[in-house]
């Protein structure tokens, strides 16, 4: 067995120590040795975006991050996008409004959402596709989850 | 294109009730959007093992050795097994499920399961895999039915004989069964006809395409029982199927279903799970095997591609009077291809005088081909919608009108036997000529708008439901049907409704083979449906106790009595009332609690009626590419009684999406050699947000006679029309008929210099 590296990072604002092989991806740490298991695996080569997270003020999906990578990063992941037991606007929007079916997609989809908005607060629709066309989702259809987004939008700017 | 000033989602609704109908948030929805949900990846056990199969890399070829002692002498494996870890002696149906998990004699596809192994870790598991070493002998391999049914064809099974007729053929073939439906006679049929279009298409092999690949765990315990834990659409079918495959008892396998990603069709069938247990039993740990998205694309149920001729015939005024289909689908590497049930649905949205439908079951050599949603009617629908729009074309005829002058109605009888009960077909028609979609201009050059309509079955079959009854007035509810995209939510609003009680006061929750009675698959359109229906009794059976308890309390006639709106109350005496929240404080006084149960057997395929879906489309075809931009999409359905319309309609889009994926894109890529070359998400090309436009919906309420509340599964007619209409409304952009799936841009460029 490969030796471990120890990595020091934060994730959704706590510093988290661990230990894991060069191999390993940020996913994998994520859910197999942090604990972490929102964030989900649909493919392992970057093409569906159900393990995207934020990381270093950027959406990646995590399969394609290596967990070494993470030494002294910031990441975001869907366990810390709502406050405590509050939901996060764009979490209540995909709630609210039907947005999810089975939910493999929806953490990826929430990150990567919530990223948007965060950029430009007022997407079009059109924004809204382009940015979202990384996350694949086979149950909705994609109507509602822009339509999510974009009564999110309008959540956050009434926050 | 500017938004059109019109409602985008509307419920032509025909009844209204308190809690059916409303939109509540759905009871799992706050562990979904918080990544709190666990799903079959999620599950953890102390000492559990990872697994890994080895697959074939041939289509085709005889197993003469497995060496696996050099992955047994790898440190960090503690079990390897293959077929020959299976019992044997069991019959044949059992037999071909052994051989799809774990190979026998012959590899029938690339990707077929042959050994596998457990270790301490998932990348130990894939060194170690490598160490197996397999010796075969490769044979030619078949990858069409047309191949496959070819003089001198490659035989997949030396022992496979074609039934037909209740008779069995004498030689070796790929073909096993051929199967005839006829109704009058369709040679008088289409001598009567003034017009008669003959076409043959050919559609290619697709995936569901769920983004959670399959995964499941397994303990086989000291007491001889084996508990699986696995994203599952049955979680009694893996049961069933598993202790077949490992020759138990049913009641020794307990299956927990975890929270599933996804399955259309394709989470029905066992894969891993008995390769996990026999894993389990060889180490003495649990075993967790979890697919990659290259062995959900190589060793999982894609849904055939078929070879379908349609032949119609109808007289100038528009009457359908013949019909005669063939309809020849891939069964992957064993027999039963979904060619029954397509030939039950390509006819049936026509009253047609003469039919006569032939249907041919064939062995390729790919992944043996399973359920994906409305199975085996997307293909059919494209085949012969395509003809019904060229007939009206020719006759030049309004293409809704013609299918409304055809539509099937109340008694009309299908060529397979059975007669319509009520249905919606007309209905959904009318829908579709009324709404401003149809009648609204096109916006530029290189469009054309299309039209579709599309029939799929509502399967009854067993459900249970327990319903026990909080001191605080909400109720429990448990279920055996997997939740795969709200059922929680529609079940529960059933027993809600009859009990008087709100939405958000019923907990319901899926629960393990040992917790409920037995109860069938989340497929077939009839979770909402047959699950809803045994809600309904179980309520009405916990109402029931309810008024006697109260009937108790006061001391008077339990017939004096009713309960309405959640209220008991006395026929007569105004005074004795009692809100649903207020008898139920008083049940630990009065007797304990109350307990009502649901079961029923709601019926075969044609249960309830089955539910019809139409399609409006409208694509701009890009005249050098030949690339095709769905502009604007209608989708209508009847949902019988949709109870709660945002998941009605999340299934009319996700379904009708999935048909535009199909239609344009998505295809098994296969080389000669028989291997799939696009098994990745990037390559096998699924619509992403940014390839459509918003999915229109309306939702037509004819109810349905048999179920309680008029409910009609919704799953699944909604992928039926897509590509017959996309097929249609290209030809009204570039005047070409299009006759194959999928119309990606150098088939609709060939088919345009071809015309």
């Amino acid at each position: 067995m490969p030796s471990k590296t120890h990595v020091q990072t934060t994730i959704n604002g706590e510093q988290v120590d661990f230990l894991c092989e060069p191999r390993q991806s940020l996913l994998e740490v994520l859910r197999d040795v942090i604990g972490l298991t929102g964030s989900k695996e649909g493919c392992n080569d970057g093409n569906c975006g159900a393990c995207t997270v934020e990381f270093d003020g950027r959406i990646v999906t995590s399969c394609l991050v290596l967990g070494v990578e993470a030494e002294g990063k910031e990441m975001t992941t869907i366990e810390g996008i709502a406050s405590g037991s509050t939901l996060h606007p764009v979490q209540a929007a995909f709630l609210e409004g039907a947005a999810l079916q089975c939910g493999i997609c929806t953490p990826g989809f929430i990150v990567a959402s919530k990223a948007l908005l965060e950029q430009n607060p007022n997407p079009t629709e059109h924004d809204i596709r382009f940015w979202l066309a990384n996350n694949l989702c086979r149950c909705t259809g994609y109507d509602k989850i822009v339509r999510a987004v974009q009564d999110a939008a309008v959540r956050m700017q009434e926050a | 294109m500017a938004t059109a000033e019109y409602e985008r989602n509307v419920v032509l609704s025909t009844k209204e009730y308190d809690v059916v109908g409303t939109r509540p948030v759905r009871p799992d929805g706050s562990d979904k959007v918080t990544g709190r949900a666990l799903y079959g990846a999620d599950f953890k056990a102390s000492g559990l093992l990872h697994g890994k199969v080895l697959r074939s890399p041939h289509a085709h070829a005889r197993i003469k050795s497995i060496d696996t002692s050099k992955a047994e002498a790898h440190p960090g494996v503690l079990a390897v097994v293959t077929n020959k870890d299976l019992p044997g002696g069991v019959d044949a149906d059992v037999r071909d499920l052994q051989r799809n998990v774990l190979a026998a004699d012959k590899a029938l596809y690339r990707g077929h399961s042959i050994a596998a192994l457990a270790a301490r870790s998932p990348h130990e598991a894939e060194e170690a895999i490598a160490l197996i070493k397999v010796d075969y002998e490769v044979l030619p391999a078949v990858l069409t039915v047309q191949e496959a049914m070819a003089e001198g064809a490659s035989i997949l099974h030396d022992d496979l004989r074609t039934a037909e007729g209740g008779a069995t053929g004498d030689k070796p073939t790929n073909v096993a069964e051929h199967f005839r439906h006829d109704l009058g006679d369709i040679e008088k049929g289409f001598a009567e006809s003034d017009v008669v279009v003959e076409r043959e298409f050919y559609t290619a092999t697709v995936h569901q395409g769920y983004i959670e690949p399959q995964v499941a765990s397994a303990l086989w315990n000291t007491d001889g029982r084996v508990h699986v834990w696995c994203s599952t659409q049955g979680s009694f079918t893996v049961r069933d199927e598993v202790s077949k495959v490992l020759g138990l008892s049913e009641s020794m396998v307990r299956v927990t279903p975890m929270e599933i990603g996804g399955g259309f069709g394709g989470k029905i069938p066992s894969y891993i799970e008995p390769v996990c247990a026999v894993l389990s039993k060889k180490s003495g740990h649990p075993v967790k095997i979890v697919m990659t998205r290259q062995e959900v694309f190589e060793g999982t149920g894609p849904t055939p591609g078929s070879h379908i001729k349609v032949k119609v015939g109808a007289d100038s005024q528009g009457n359908l009077k013949s019909a005669h289909a063939y309809l020849a689908y891939e069964a992957g590497g064993f027999k039963g291809a979904p060619v029954g049930a397509g030939s039950q649905c390509i006819l049936a949205a026509y009253a047609i005088p003469n039919q006569a439908i032939d249907g041919y079951d064939v062995v390729v050599n790919k992944p043996k081909s399973q359920a994906y949603r409305a199975p085996g009617a997307t293909n059919a629908a494209f085949a012969m919608e395509s003809v019904v729009s060229e007939v009206a074309e020719k006759l030049g005829m309004d293409p809704v009108d013609i299918r409304l002058k055809n539509a099937s109605k109340e008694g009309t009888r299908r060529a397979d036997g059975p007669s319509f009960p009520r249905i919606g077909c007309e209905e959904v028609l009318q829908a579709m000529r009324d709404h401003p979609h149809y009648s609204a201009p096109l916006d530029g050059p290189n469009q054309g708008r299309g039209v579709s309509i599309g029939y799929w079955f509502n399967v009854g079959f067993k459900s249970t439901c327990a319903i026990s009854v909080n001191h605080d007035g909400t109720i429990n509810l448990v279920e055996g049907s997997t939740d795969i995209g709200g059922s929680r939510a529609s079940i529960g609003m059933q027993a809600a409704e009859v009990l008087g009680i709100a939405a958000e006061d019923v907990r319901p929750t899926v629960v393990d083979t040992d917790s409920v009675g037995y109860t069938d698959v989340t497929g077939g359109s009839r979770t909402t449906y047959t699950t809803g229906w045994a809600a309904h009794i179980a309520a009405e059976d916990v109402k029931r106790q309810m008024v006697e308890r109260a009937a108790l309390i006061w001391d008077v006639d339990p017939e004096s009595l009713e309960m309405e709106k959640g209220v008991t109350r006395s026929k007569t005496d105004t005074e004795l009332n009692m809100t649903f929240k207020e008898l139920a404080a008083q049940l630990a006084d009065t007797g304990g609690t109350i307990l009502g149960n649901g079961s029923l057997d709601g019926g075969g395929m044609g249960a309830g009626g089955g539910s019809f879906a139409g399609n409006i489309v409208d694509v701009e075809v890009d005249p050098e590419t030949g690339k095709v931009t769905v502009l604007r999409f209608t989708a209508v359905q009847d949902a019988g009684k949709a109870i709660h319309p945002s998941y009605v309609e999340g299934q009319m889009q996700g379904g009708s999406v999935q048909g535009i994926g199909w239609a344009l894109n998505e295809e098994y890529y296969m080389n000669d050699d028989g291997a799939m070359t696009n098994s990745s998400l990037l390559d096998y090309r699924m619509p992403t947000s940014l390839d459509l436009p918003m999915i229109d919906t309306v939702i037509v309420e004819v109810p349905s006679p048999s179920h309680p509340f008029g409910v009609r599964g919704v799953g699944e007619a909604n992928i039926v029309p897509p590509p017959a209409a996309i097929a249609h409304a290209i030809h009204n952009a570039t005047g070409v008929w299009m006759d194959r799936l999928p119309m990606k841009p150098a088939t609709v460029m060939e088919a345009d210099w071809s015309k």
